[in-house]
């Protein structure tokens, strides 16, 4: 995972040449970092996640075996994520409605 | 932070700024602190969702298969609903208690 992520997104902030700022770049610019970041924290989690699952007592490289537990694992993080979105927007819908 | 229930604030983990305060950000513009109130509130959404799936695949994943199990499934559904329904509880006791302070001090001090 290189540093790529953090770098800044250059000085012009949607102010093109003349010096006056852009609100609708500048939010797009803020959904794309706010984007980054959630993918970020997301890979970050299902490393985790899956090193302790795959991973027993580390050896010298990753062997076959590790390597589709990873694989699998990766598959099984998204499913498990999509499905608590989905159940935690259903369960605000629900709420909003009993209100 | 006001005791209410059902909203999106449920559960939520408070390291996001509340939306009341955005309205010194953004400035004198409303589109701006619109987009701030509703990207910050997309982002609670974002994190409850990263914090409960962590925490659910510790109670529901056993062995990554080929695909998520009806019974993992549903493993992961009743996770978020009692995770909700901790977050309200906690709340709710937290007013009660609050509402009378003796008490409150009294469930502190134990």
């Amino acid at each position: 995972m290189e540093s790529g992520f953090g770098s800044d997104f250059g000085s012009d902030f949607g102010s093109g040449g003349g010096g006056k700022l852009d609100p609708g770049l500048i939010m797009e610019q803020v959904k794309v970092q706010i984007a980054v970041a959630n993918a970020q924290e997301l890979l970050q989690r299902m490393t985790d996640k899956c090193f302790r699952k795959c991973i027993g007592k580390p050896g010298g490289a990753l062997d076959n075996s590790e390597q589709k537990c990873i694989a699998m694992c990766m598959d099984r993080y998204m499913d498990a994520w999509n499905t608590v979105s989905r159940a935690y927007n259903s369960r605000l819908q629900r709420e909003r409605a009993n209100m | 932070r006001s005791g209410r229930r059902g909203t999106s604030n449920t559960g939520g983990t408070g390291n996001s700024m509340d939306a009341p305060s955005a309205a010194g950000l953004g400035g004198a513009d409303p589109q701006l602190q619109r987009f701030i109130e509703v990207e910050t509130q997309k982002q609670r959404f974002q994190q409850l969702v990263h914090q409960m799936t962590e925490l659910c695949w510790e109670k529901c994943m056993d062995k990554p298969g080929p695909k998520l199990d009806s019974r993992a499934e549903t493993c992961f559904l009743n996770c978020v609903e009692r995770f909700i329904d901790t977050s309200q509880f906690i709340l709710n006791r937290l007013e009660q208690t609050q509402k009378s302070k003796s008490a409150f001090s009294e469930s502190l001090s134990d």
